[in-house]
Order: structure tokens, then sequence, then C-alpha cells
């Protein structure tokens, strides 16, 4: 029985850390794509100081995510891997590089162009690779007898290509609507212009894998078609979500367009759980399957539940110090 | 050619293990000193000490920087080549491992910024404590790698079903047999590490007569540190090698390259181990002192490589020499510390050029021995993955290709070669500018506090101060 509990609460766990990664390193990882687009040096001066105080307590959740996987679910820790071998290598090199980005760019001035780059690039394809990991997740992996036994590019198919774009879409959305939240002037009337077309490409892309969903995952179609059930109210509350999005940003609101965009994030994760639960290695194995020993579970469990608390909070901290208004040529003193 | 992934796999950790260990060594050390240097301050009010600490604390937060961007790496590569591996020890290394990032967190969380930006802004009572807490932090960090380590050559606590670990006790898997004899010898080595890289430095200064008060004082209490712990490490490296013969004789047996089970076993100083023929082509050793050291007499009979079968044994040239290569550094630097007490009267430590050039010179030697040793130890138990249980080629993941661990193996080779060369070349700016105040705090540029390394202040380019002075002008 311990065994049933212990892997629904560590599936929540991970489930909160993977969406707090998404929702908070997204809005970062979208700054450095609208990097190259941005108007002038000032507003990429901008950009770079509104996230630089928060990112990279943004990225420890993707670390605790790794090691907690490995902990709580060593199957999809050892499937993943293996199966997204090589976006997993640009992943990491994406973010080593905008990480030094973020250090270095700030104390050269002759060489700044080559930061901007790396924070673009680096960005980029951090962003392209997690969306790819997301459309694999959806295709499912070749597995027997708990090992991978795909190939090196199983992975990057059309279907993935099409989320990878989409997430970078996605994050460069966040991006833009988190600046239109912590700018002014013309840096913030620039992201008003620009949010509505990104949420534009967002919702084609939302309507086309919504389309092909049910091609390349016979279960989903199955969950979704099959009788008409509740979850249908999760893609119905995104769909609100970018209405408001859209709107807030045509009256010029400032706080309403990012926290809306949150909104099509959380409700389009849970759409795409909903669609898999318990599977969490598609298509066969459950929670249950990929879970570690209980009493492995447990004691990760207890070290866990002290810190992160103590991390949300100081979180939030942060968030409460830096928060306002960056101004052009001013920084966090 | 077939390109073995089996190989590139050894190769790829083994690059990216050694890349990422030079940082916490260093930072292990250095964060107990920084504590130090904040201890004296608070007693003393001696500007001095606040000062070091200041300059140290920079240092600090490059390399800390570093580590960690080095480190994020490893906590994947064990699932992207090593996939059979993680999925048979998840139930022990998957909590074990992210206590460490809970712990690397909580710190960093709650006392890592205060310690690099809370100075003047914090009562000194708690900038002090934030010192200490890191630095324990620190500690704890590793006591859960080296817990990991440890297990995998000694593994205990556990129940093996289904071809997976399971631990039926957490005491016994944490503190296994190897494990409180590698944590002293490893936390020895990052004192000595700290120590060594900190004496370095302060010559370098004192070469150019810059900030002599302060870095004679560093000096001093360096070469006195170093005076009592490169013995003390020799001693524990002792311990360590007879926990090794008991746990793992085929790597003692390597690193002593005997290869026969007998009495009187040679203390071997020069050999070229011959692992094909199982025998070494040319000795010169001191005569039964190997039996002396290990089993304290003469006609102690010590156990050779050759007890089990070739293809069980590891690479006994390569930890025959890293062995050497460790010891020989080790007495390098005891000898180098011993020299110091001698040169100590008449303040000739801080004015003899060429012991003070010597010590400038012996700030790569704690590297490079803390690296052979790692060799030594991880070389010494292959093919073992977990000794006696899993093998390196069980371990690997299956659907890995040659191609795929090269095509990584090479990237990871840019990617670190890139950090590598812009972290040290900064550091080296950051030396350079010393305990001067840095233009970009003269200049009033913004500082973004949280991350390690905004704490250090130097620029990256060489006109930065030229384009500020323009622009405000």
């Amino acid at each position: 029985m311990i065994n049933i509990d212990l892997a629904i609460v560590w599936a929540a766990i991970i489930g909160f850390g993977i969406i707090m990664y998404v929702i908070m390193d997204g809005f970062d990882l979208g700054l450095g794509i609208l990097y190259p687009f941005a108007p002038d040096e000032e507003s990429r001066d901008v950009m770079m100081n509104s996230v630089a105080p928060v990112w990279d307590g943004n990225e420890t959740w993707l670390v605790l995510g790794g090691a907690g996987l490995l902990g709580a679910f060593p199957l999809v820790y050892s499937v993943f891997l293996p199966a997204l071998y090589i976006g997993v290598f640009l992943m990491l090199s994406g973010l080593i590089f905008r990480g030094i980005s973020f250090e270095f760019r700030f104390k050269s001035y002759r060489n700044r162009h080559w930061w901007n780059r790396a924070f673009f690039l680096g960005s980029a394809i951090a962003a392209f690779a997690q969306g790819a990991v997301v459309g694999a997740y959806i295709q499912g992996f070749a597995v027997e007898d708990f090992r991978y036994v795909g190939d090196a590019l199983d992975w990057l198919t059309p279907f993935t290509v099409l989320t990878g774009l989409g997430l970078m879409a996605g994050y460069a959305l966040l991006g833009s609507t988190w600046l239109i939240m912590k700018s002014e002037g013309h840096v913030q009337q620039w992201a008003y212009t620009i949010a509505p077309r990104l949420l534009l490409a967002v919702l084609i892309v939302f309507a086309m894998v919504s389309l092909w969903t049910p091609l390349v995952s016979p279960e989903v179609r199955g969950r979704w078609l099959d009788q008409f059930s509740t979850i249908w109210i999760l893609p119905t509350l995104a769909l609100l979500c970018s209405a408001i999005v859209y709107r807030s940003v045509k009256r010029q609101d400032e706080g309403l367009p990012f926290v809306m965009t949150l909104g099509i994030f959380v409700f389009t994760y849970l759409g795409l759980i909903a669609s898999k639960w318990p599977i969490i290695v598609p298509p066969n194995y459950t929670i249950w399957d990929a879970s570690s020993a209980p009493e492995s579970q447990l004691f990760l469990l207890l070290g866990v539940l002290v810190v992160v608390p103590i991390v949300l909070t100081y979180t939030a901290w942060t968030y409460w110090v830096f928060r306002g208004k960056i101004k052009v040529g001013e920084g966090y003193h | 050619m077939e390109l073995d992934p089996l190989i590139l796999s050894r190769l790829q950790f083994a690059f990216v293990v050694c890349f990422h260990a030079i940082f916490p060594v260093f930072t292990i050390g250095l964060a107990s000193y920084i504590a130090v240097l904040h201890g004296f301050f608070y007693k003393t009010a001696n500007k001095v000490w606040d000062r070091l600490a200041l300059f140290w604390t920079k240092i600090f937060a490059v390399v800390f920087g570093m580590g960690v961007v080095s480190g994020i790496v490893m906590s994947f590569q064990f699932g992207t080549n090593w996939s059979n591996f993680s999925y048979a020890t998840s139930n022990f290394l998957g909590p074990v491992l992210s206590y460490e990032v809970v712990t690397a967190f909580f710190l960093e969380a709650a006392f890592l910024g205060v310690l690099l930006f809370g100075r003047g802004k914090v009562p000194q009572g708690v900038h002090l404590f934030a010192a200490i807490t890191v630095a324990t932090g620190t500690f704890i960090s590793s006591f859960w790698i080296l817990s990991a380590n440890s297990w995998m050559q000694t593994p205990a606590g556990y129940e093996l079903i289904d071809g997976r670990f399971h631990i039926t006790s957490w005491i016994e898997a944490i503190f296994n047999p190897s494990f409180w004899y590698r944590f002293a010898h490893m936390g020895m080595a990052s004192f000595l590490t700290g120590g060594f890289v900190v004496a370095g430095v302060s010559a370098w200064y004192l070469l150019r007569n810059r900030d002599v008060e302060a870095n004679k004082k560093a000096l001093s209490m360096c070469l006195w540190l170093l005076l009592f712990l490169t013995p003390a490490q020799a001693l524990i490296g002792d311990f360590h090698g007879l926990n090794t013969l008991e746990h793992q004789p085929t790597k003692l047996a390597a690193m002593e390259g005997n290869w026969e089970t007998r009495s009187n076993v040679p203390l071997l100083l020069f050999a070229i181990p011959d692992q094909e023929n199982q025998t070494n082509r040319f000795e010169i050793g001191i005569p039964s002192m190997a039996s002396i050291i290990l089993k304290h007499s003469a006609d102690g009979v010590v156990p050779g490589i050759s007890e089990v079968a070739p293809e069980e044994q590891p690479p006994v040239a390569l930890v025959f020499w890293s062995f050497r290569v460790m010891v020989g550094l080790g007495f390098l630097m005891m000898g180098v510390a011993l020299l110091g007490l001698f040169m100590r009267r008449k303040g000739r430590i801080f004015q003899n050029r060429l012991y003070l050039r010597a010590l400038v010179g012996m700030i790569a030697s704690p590297f490079i021995a803390v690296l052979s040793g790692w060799i030594v130890t991880e070389a010494g138990r292959a093919p073992w993955l977990v000794y006696g249980m899993m093998k390196h080629a069980d371990g690997l993941t299956p659907s890995l290709t040659g191609g795929m661990a090269l095509f990584t193996l090479m990237g990871y080779i840019a990617v670190y070669g890139v950090v590598f060369f812009i972290g040290v070349f900064y550091l080296t700016r950051v030396v350079r500018n010393g305990m001067r105040k840095d233009p970009i705090e003269v200049h009033g540029e913004v500082e973004r506090p949280k991350r390690p390394l905004s704490a250090a202040h130097t620029p990256l380019d060489d006109d930065f101060s030229d384009h500020k002075a323009g622009a405000s002008a």
C-alpha cells in the first residue's frame, strides 16, 4: 500500500517541479530567444537585468528534477536520457553558454556582441530541446525489458520539431509578457507589439499539436475521443487564457498578460498529464513500474519535504526583493 | 575501426569528472580559509583580515561558479551513458545524489548570497556565521558525493533483487567500509589545495611588492597550516591504503606493482609493468619495504595482481604510475612546507625570491596530486563499476553507439575548453587586479546579486575602464 501512496506523492512532487521549471526558466529562456530581435542594446540590458537576479534560481529546479527522477522514478531517468542522448547534450551545452553569458556580458564591452549571440543561441537551443522532449514523451519510446532499445535520433521527427518550435514560441511569449510587466517606455512598447504575434504562433502550434497527437499516440486519442469527459475543460481554459492575453495586451495591461500566459502553460501541461496519466514512460510503463524501492522514495522524501518549502520561500522572497520596473541604464544595486 | 562506446564513455566520464573535480577540491578548502579569515577579523578587528577575506571571496565566487556549471553535466551523465548502472543502483545513488543537490541548494538559497553580497549590509557576526555555514555546506556536499563513490568501491547495506540493489541499511550503505578514509583523505586534500593556492598567490604578490602586509600574514599562516597538514595527509593516506588492502586487494597490488602473492614484497620506486606477461620489466625498489608498510613485518604476505584473472585486472601501469605521481608530489609538498619552517627565522620566507617562486610553481601540485589519486582509485577498481558486483560493460547504456559517445565526448571537450579558457583568463585578471578596488566598483556598474560570479567585479575586457570613463565624461 505504502508503495502506491509514495509513487503518487512523488509524481506530484516531480510534476510540480517540472511546471515550476517550465514557467520560471521559461520566461528567461524566452527573453534569450527574443534577444536578437530587440530594438537596441539598451533594451537588451533591460531584458537581461530583469531576469538576472532570478534565473539561476529558476534553473535549480531542473537539477532538482533530474536528481529527483533518479531517486524516485529511475526508469524515467534511465530511458529518457539514453533516448534523448544528443538532445540532452545540446540542451546542457545551451544552458552552459547562456549561463556564462549572464556572467560576462556586463563585464565586457568590446566583446559584448559575442555574449549576445551566446545568450541567444544557448537559450534557443535549450528551449527547442525541451520542446522536443515533450514531443518525444507524447510519441513514446522503444523500450524492452525496462531498457531503451531505439536509435540515437528516434526522438527527432517532424512532430518533435513542431513541439520544439512550439515551446520556443511559448517561451518567447512568456518572455515578452514578462517584459511588459518589468519594463517601461520603448522597451515595453516593443514587447506589446510582439506579444500578439507570438500568441498567434503559439495558438497555431497548439492547434497543430492537438490535431496531430491523436495520430502519433492511439492511447491519447482514446482518452480524448472515446467518451466525452471533463478533461476537455483544460484546453478550453487554456484557450480562454489566450483570449484574455490578447485582450489585455491590446488594452496595454501590465500584469495580466503574463499571469494569463502562465495560465496557458499550466492548463496545457495539465492537459498533457491528463492525456497520459498514469503512464510515465510511454507507451507502457506507469508511475508504479517506474518507481524506485519504497524505502528509497521514503528516505528521499524526508529531505525534500524539508528543503522544498525553504527553496520556495527563498524564491518568493527573491522575486519580492527584485519586484518593480527595470529602467533603462539601471540595474539592481 | 569500430568505435567502442565503452572506452569512449569511460573517457568521457573521466574527462568530465576530472575537469569538474578541480573546482570543488579548491573551493572546499578555500571556503574554510575564508571562514577562518572572517573569524580572525571578528576577533581582532584588524582590517588586514577583512581585506584578505574580501579578495579570496572574489576568487571563491568565480571558481564556485565554474564548479556549478561543470557539475550540472554530471547529474545527467549517469543516465545518458550509464543507464543500466543508474537503473540498477538508483535505490541508493538516487537519494544520495539528490541529497547532495538538496544540500547545495539549501546552502545557496540561504547563506552563499549573504557571504558574497552581505558585506557591510548584515552585522559582522551574521557575515561570519554565513561564512562558516558555507564552509560546512561544502563539506556536507562532498560527504554525499564521497559516500556515493565509496559505496561503489565497497558496497554495503544492500541486497540484490532481480539485478537491482535494494538498501537494507542506510547507515551501513552511507557509512560503508571505505567511506571515512576517503572522506578524510579528500577533506585533507581540499585543505592542502586551498593552502598551496593561497600560499602561491601570496608569494606572487610578495614578489611584486604588492599588499605586502596582508600577503605576509596570509603566507605565514598557510605555511604553518601546511607544515601540519602535509604529514597528516600522508598518515591518512597510509590508513586509506590499508583499508584498500582489506577491501580491494587487487587495486592495492596494482598500486604496488606486485604481481604474485608473496612475502618480502619490495617497495618499488621505478618499474615498467608489463600486463601482457603479468610481470614488471624493470624494477628498482627497497627490499621487503612494501611488506613492512602493509603488514608491519618483512615476511608479511601481500596479495598479488595475478590472484584474479587477467580480464578482471585493472590497467596496472596507469594505477602504478598515478600512485607514484601522487605520493611523489605529496613528499614534495611536505618538503616545501618543512623548508618554510627553517626559512622562517629572520623572515626569509618573505624575502627569498627563489623560495617564493617555488611556492608560485607549487600551485599546480595539489591539483595534479588529487587527479592522480582519483585515477588510482577509479582505474584501480576496473573492471568493476560496483566493486565485485557490476562491471563497466554491464553498466553501459545498451542503445549507446560509438559514434554517439564520440560526438558528445568531443562536444564536452569543446564546451568545457571554452568555459575553462574564459574562467582561467578571468581568474588571472582578478588576481592581477588584486586587492585594488575594481574598475566596475569604481564606476558603479550594475550589480546583480545572488549569483556567485557577480561577487567578482573585475572586467573581462581591457578597454572596459576606458569605455566607462569615456561614457561618464
